[in-house]
């Protein structure tokens, strides 16, 4: 299969509007979390999130008008939006704006959602029975929907190769990096513009993943506490919001042109629970499988393992994934380092796992492990370096970035430091 | 300018984020001011929102520039 590496990033997300400018917040441990001001939420039990730091586009805030044209915006949930911006970052950090029939044609997209519009959709219901079915815009549908996102990029910059969307909840931004490198690895494109964006963050995401009993509610008054993966006092995710895109492309493709070449995707791992609709098996035996057959398809063995992006929400299943990394990689425990980014950025949903697969790729570019926030009484022991509270420098080649979502879906992908 | 033609105006101007100067009676609003046939769709029913009149279907489907709407609007509200 052809080699496929990874030669672009683009990021929106609760530290900031592009990939750098949120990394060297995340390494210097700045917290994204804050109480909810945009709209009611003192009947809500879950009053914080992770939002994006809106504003005129200066000092690594967010502009949607740098992005998309106040009239364009208008018709679509901010989902596509954040997608929209990300892969523009994204498409120009890689120098790739193909003007060419040929090079149009092997550029495709794969970009995913977890949810898409569910702001959107609430207010078209609120139209339908208050002004009824004449009222109900025509951008609503074109608006909401998930693989908009990839459809408006292709578009906006003419990737005319496969176009292609991910649904499957918190995994989504791992499954559409993964999906995208096997398609260039089995040449039906040369270059994927590929990852995830969300933008849940409304009443009634909040009042839905409360009453699934998945968001912290204890932490209303101390937000920045609130998302502490693997401690004793944790409680819940905390919902953030944003995209991350890759542009993944064919190792050859990337060297003939001189591309920037960031880290190689060498593996890939999917797996099902069949266990519960929102908890994880409890032996964590998806999350192993998972991690397994991305190990085999990396050709590597656990001991090559330097870096770990945990899934790591700050709820219960933490220690179940960390008990399926254990038994993974059993004596090789002490030289790993994992920590889960979600204490500094929330959890993004459909977005997380792009957004963690690039900080797992700057993780092997920068040789350093950025910290899990948070994390002052571990829950359980381990070997593992959890990496508490403060980035640590320590050669990264091989970095594993795990994603698990509703429905017992899993994905983990593998980034090795490029070599020729 | 009538009060209805304001109206018309200041709909399209908001709705296609083009410039006051091209809102045009003679302006047509897919070849001049760049709307699509979904733009088009959501125009009419801004305008049937802001003057409390029905416009079907078929009768839409005559309203192509500026000055199309504000005749139609005039009409229907004679």
């Amino acid at each position: 299969m052809r080699r496929v590496v990874i030669t672009g990033t683009g990021m929106v997300s609760p530290l900031g509007c592009g990939t750098e400018v949120t990394w060297k917040r995340l390494l210097s441990g700045h917290n994204g979390a804050r109480k909810v001001t945009e709209f009611e939420v003192e009947d809500l039990p879950a009053q914080i999130a992770c939002r994006i730091p809106f504003g005129d586009g200066s000092d690594g805030t967010f502009n949607a008008d740098d992005w998309m044209e106040p009239k364009e915006q208008r018709k679509v949930d901010p989902f596509i939006v954040y997608g929209m911006a990300a892969a523009e970052m994204a498409l120009n950090d890689a120098g790739w704006h193909p003007q060419t029939d040929e090079d149009q044609i092997a550029t495709g997209v794969l970009i995913g959602s977890g949810i898409g519009g569910l702001e959107g959709i609430v207010e078209a219901g609120y139209t339908l029975k208050e002004k009824g079915p004449r009222r109900i815009s025509p951008f609503f549908i074109p608006g909401r929907l998930i693989n908009l996102i990839s459809g408006q990029v292709s578009i906006r910059h003419k990737l005319r190769g496969p176009n292609h969307s991910v649904v499957t909840a918190c995994s989504t931004g791992a499954h559409a990096i993964g999906d995208a490198s096997r398609l260039i690895a089995l040449g039906d494109a040369d270059v994927m513009v590929a990852g995830g964006a969300e933008s849940p963050i409304s009443r009634i995401a909040l009042a839905g993943f409360a009453a699934c009993r998945a968001l912290s509610t204890q932490h209303n008054d101390d937000p920045q506490k609130a998302s502490r993966p693997y401690d004793r006092d944790r409680d819940g995710f905390v919902m953030g919001e944003g995209a991350g895109i890759v542009i993944l492309e064919e190792l050859e493709h990337a060297k003939a042109r001189g591309a920037k070449i960031y880290a190689e995707v060498v593996g890939y791992g999917l797996s099902g629970d069949a266990f519960h609709i929102t908890a994880p098996s409890e032996d964590g035996d998806g999350a192993f499988r998972c991690m397994t057959m991305a190990l085999k398809r990396a050709g590597l063995t656990a001991a090559d393992l330097d870096y770990i992006n945990a899934h790591g929400t700050s709820t219960m299943a933490d220690t179940i994934e960390l008990g399926a990394v254990e038994r993974l990689v059993g004596n090789a425990a002490s030289k790993i380092s994992m920590s889960s980014t979600k204490s500094a950025i929330g959890h993004l949903l459909g977005a997380a796992g792009a957004v963690e697969a690039i900080f797992a790729t700057l993780a092997i570019r920068d040789n350093i492990a950025p910290p899990t926030l948070n994390l002052d009484n571990p829950d359980v022991e381990t070997a593992i370096d959890l990496v508490p509270h403060k980035a640590r420098s320590r050669d990264i080649n091989v970095a594993l970035s795990n994603s698990f979502g509703f429905g017992g879906t899993n994905a983990s992908l593998i980034l090795r430091r490029y070599e020729a | 300018m009538s009060d209805i033609a304001e109206r018309v105006k200041k709909i399209v101007i908001d709705h296609l984020g083009v410039d006051a100067d091209k809102v045009v009676e003679g302006a047509s609003f897919i070849d001049d001011l760049g709307a699509d046939s979904l733009d088009t769709v959501e125009l009419v029913m801004a305008f049937e929102e802001e003057f409390g009149v029905e416009i079907p279907d078929d009768a839409a489907d005559s309203i192509l520039t500026v000055g199309d709407a504000i005749k139609f609007i005039e009409k229907a509200q004679a």
